[in-house]
C-alpha cells in the first residue's frame, strides 16, 4: 500500500516526465516523504511514551515552535553557517524548549490529563510569538515561513539528503524500543526493571528533538503527525513499542504521502502544502480525540 | 473452639485452587541459591516536612519466607518498604538487601535481586497481560527475550490463574484482574526478595487467599524472601512466618504470628479493643464491637 503511494507520488508532476526530472525531483521528493513521515510519527511516539500522555507530540509542547526558534537565532547571528550548523543550532533550541515544558508541567499542580498537550501550546505559541518578532525586526518573516510549512515542493537532489540522519535516529529507537516503553510505564516500573529513567528519557528526548530539527530544516513542520499515527497504532496494537514502532513508522509515510499527493491534486497544476494539508486533517483529529472518552472509560 | 491441624489443613485446601495447580519453577528446575543476608535496616529515617513518618528504624527480616508488615493508618509501613525497595531515599540511615546497599548498587544489578509492586498501578499505555508480565523479565532478557523468559511469562500467568486474559488489554480488566497480572509481572522477575505494598487491594476473599498462598508457596518452595504490607492482621496471621507490627513510624513488635496475636499488643498497636481467638487451629483476631 505505501509501496504503491511512493510510486504514484514518484509520478505526479508538473513537468514532463524523463529520467533527468525523475532522479533529480521526483525520487527525492518521494524519498524525504517517506523519511520525514516515518520519523515524525515515530518522534510522537516517543514523546507519548516518555510524557506518559496520548495529547503530546513535537509541535503540540513546543519542541518544533523552539527549533523554529533556534534556526532564526542562528540566521540572525551567523547568516553563513552551513545548515547542518544551523540544523544543530535548533536541535539544541528543541531539546531546551521541550525541556521548559517538562519543567513546566512538573510544576503544575494538577496532572490533569488533558491540560498538559494545552501548556504545551500556550508554551509553542509563546515561542512563535518570539520567533515571529525576532524574524519581523530582521526581515526574515518569508524564510521563517518557508520552514514553518511543511512542504515538498522544494526538495531536490542535493537538498533533502540530511533526512537520512533521521533514518539512523529512527533506527536507535528501534533498538531502544522495550526501554521506552518501561519508560512509558512511570518512573517506578522503570526503577524496578534496572533502567535508567532519566537516561532513557534524555536519549529518548534527544532523538525527538534532532528528528524536530531536522524535519523543519529541510521539509518544514508538519503538524499533528505525531499524534494521528501513533493513536491510531495504539488502538489497533496497544502500546508496547516493540510490536507498534514498525507500524508507525511505515503508516506515517504513508499520511504524509497521501497528504502530499492530495495536496499536488487539489489545485493542479499549483500545489497546497503538505503541511497545511495535514494540519486540516490533524486538527480534525486532536478534536475527535480530546472529545472522545479514554478507553478505559468505554 | 480449638480444632485440630488435620481439620486445619482441609480448610486451606478447600479454599482457592486444586492441589495440581501450576507453580512457579525457578531456572532450570535447579533449587535457587538462598541469599545468604536478608533485607537490613539501620536508623533508618524519613520525614516529609515536620511529620517522621519512619522513625529510627533498625530492623533485620528472616531470609526465606513471607513476612508481613502491619501496622494502622500512618505507621510508616509502606514509606519503609519503598526506602527498602530503593523507590525512595531515606533522610538517614542505610538499607541493605543481601549484603548489597540498596542506593549505591547499580540498578540492573539491584533488578535481579529485588522486585517491588507498589499499592496504586496505574499505566497510560495500553499493555495486554502478556506483555506486562513479559516485561517482568527485562532485567533478565534486556529486551531480547529468550525461550527460557518465555517459558517463565507463560509459568507466571498460569501460577495467577490469568491464562485466559493473557491475549487482554490491561484496561480491559477488572481491578482483581489487573492487581494479578501486577503481582504476575513481579513474580515473573524471578527475584530473591519481592516485596508488594498491599497486593490483595482489589482481590475477593477466594483471590486473596489464593495470592496469599501462591505468595506463602513461593517463599517456602523457592527459598523467595516475600515481604507484604497487609492491612488484615488475621491475613497476616494465618500466612506470614513472620510479622512485623509498626505504629507511628517504630517497629513495634516483631516475630512469629504467636508471638503478634496478642490483644494487648494489638489493643497498643491499632488503639482499638481486640480479641484473639484460635480458630481452626489458626489465631484470629475479632475487632468489631
Amino acid at each position: 500500500m505505501v509501496l504503491a503511494l511512493a510510486g504514484l507520488s514518484a509520478w505526479i508532476g508538473v513537468a514532463d516526465m524523463s529520467w533527468e526530472v525523475f532522479w533529480v525531483s521526483r525520487l527525492p521528493r518521494t524519498l524525504a516523504i517517506v523519511l520525514a513521515g516515518a520519523a515524525l510519527a515515530v518522534s510522537g511516539l516517543l514523546m507519548q511514551l516518555l510524557v506518559r500522555n496520548r495529547f503530546v507530540e513535537p509541535s503540540t509542547v513546543g519542541t518544533t515552535e523552539a527549533a523554529g526558534l533556534g534556526l532564526v537565532v542562528v540566521t540572525m547571528l551567523a547568516p553563513g553557517a552551513p545548515l547542518m550548523a544551523k540544523m544543530l543550532v535548533a536541535a539544541c533550541f528543541a531539546l531546551a524548549g521541550t525541556w521548559l515544558f517538562l519543567r513546566v508541567v512538573r510544576l503544575m499542580p494538577v496532572r490533569e490529563i488533558i491540560l498538559v498537550p494545552l501548556i504545551g501550546l500556550m508554551l509553542g505559541g509563546v515561542l512563535a510569538a518570539i520567533t515571529t518578532f525576532l524574524a519581523f525586526h530582521n526581515d526574515l518573516l518569508q524564510t521563517l515561513n518557508s520552514w514553518m510549512t511543511g512542504d515538498f515542493s522544494g526538495v531536490l537532489r542535493g537538498r533533502y539528503e540530511m533526512l537520512w540522519l533521521v533514518a539512523a535516529l529512527v533506527a536507535v529507537a528501534f533498538v531502544a524500543a522495550d526501554r521506552f516503553t518501561v519508560a512509558g510505564m512511570g518512573e517506578t516500573f522503570s526503577l524496578n526493571a534496572g533502567i535508567n529513567h532519566r537516561w532513557v528519557m534524555g536519549v529518548g528526548l534527544s532523538i525527538v528533538s534532532l528528528i524536530s530539527a531536522v524535519v523543519v530544516v529541510t521539509v518544514g513542520v508538519i503538524p499533528f503527525l505525531g499524534l494521528v499515527v501513533p493513536n491510531v497504532i495504539s488502538r489497533m496494537l496497544g502500546d508496547n513499542a516493540r510490536r507498534g514502532l514498525p507500524w508507525v513508522a511505515v503508516m506515517g509515510a504513508g499520511l504524509v504521502l497521501v497528504c502530499d499527493i492530495l495536496g499536488r491534486l487539489i489545485r493542479y497544476p499549483y500545489e497546497i502544502p503538505v503541511g497545511t494539508v495535514m494540519g486540516v486533517l490533524g486538527a480534525g483529529f486532536f478534536l475527535y480525540m480530546l472529545l472522545r472518552k479514554p478507553s478505559h472509560e468505554r | 473452639m480449638t480444632q485440630t491441624q488435620t481439620q486445619t489443613q482441609s480448610w486451606t485446601q478447600t479454599q482457592g485452587h486444586s492441589p495440581t495447580a501450576p507453580s512457579l519453577q525457578s531456572s532450570a528446575g535447579t533449587p535457587r541459591p538462598r541469599a545468604a543476608v536478608g533485607i537490613r535496616a539501620e536508623g533508618v529515617t524519613k520525614s516529609y516536612g515536620r511529620t517522621v513518618v519512619v522513625d529510627d528504624v533498625s530492623i533485620e527480616l528472616p531470609v526465606g519466607g513471607l513476612t508481613a508488615l502491619i501496622g494502622p493508618n500512618g505507621a510508616g509501613k509502606s514509606t519503609f518498604l519503598s526506602i527498602a525497595a530503593r523507590l525512595l531515599a531515606a533522610d538517614h540511615g542505610r538499607v541493605s538487601v543481601d549484603g548489597l546497599d540498596v542506593t549505591t548498587t547499580p540498578g540492573d544489578v539491584m533488578a535481579r535481586r529485588l522486585a517491588v509492586l507498589r499499592q496504586d498501578n496505574h499505566l497510560e499505555i495500553r499493555l495486554t497481560v502478556r506483555d506486562l508480565v513479559a516485561f517482568g523479565r527485562f532485567p533478565h532478557s534486556k529486551g531480547r527475550p529468550t525461550p527460557e523468559d518465555l517459558v517463565h511469562v507463560e509459568q507466571a500467568m498460569a501460577y495467577l490463574d490469568l491464562e485466559e486474559y493473557a491475549d487482554r488489554y490491561l484496561d480491559e480488566l477488572s481491578g482483581g484482574q489487573r492487581q494479578r497480572a501486577f503481582v504476575a509481572m513481579v513474580l515473573c522477575q524471578d527475584t530473591d526478595f519481592v516485596l508488594l505494598d498491599e497486593p490483595l487491594n482489589n482481590l475477593d476473599l477466594r483471590h486473596a487467599v489464593a495470592m496469599m498462598r501462591r505468595l506463602r508457596d513461593a517463599a517456602r518452595e523457592l527459598g523467595r524472601t516475600v515481604v507484604v504490607v497487609v492491612h488484615d492482621i488475621n491475613i497476616a496471621s494465618c500466612y506470614a512466618d513472620t510479622i512485623v507490627a509498626m505504629c507511628d513510624g517504630q517497629v513495634a513488635a516483631s516475630g512469629s504470628p504467636a508471638e503478634i496475636m496478642r490483644s494487648e499488643l494489638l489493643e497498643q498497636i491499632y488503639g482499638l479493643e481486640v480479641g484473639v481467638h484460635e480458630l481452626d487451629g489458626q489465631l484470629i483476631a475479632t475487632y468489631y464491637s
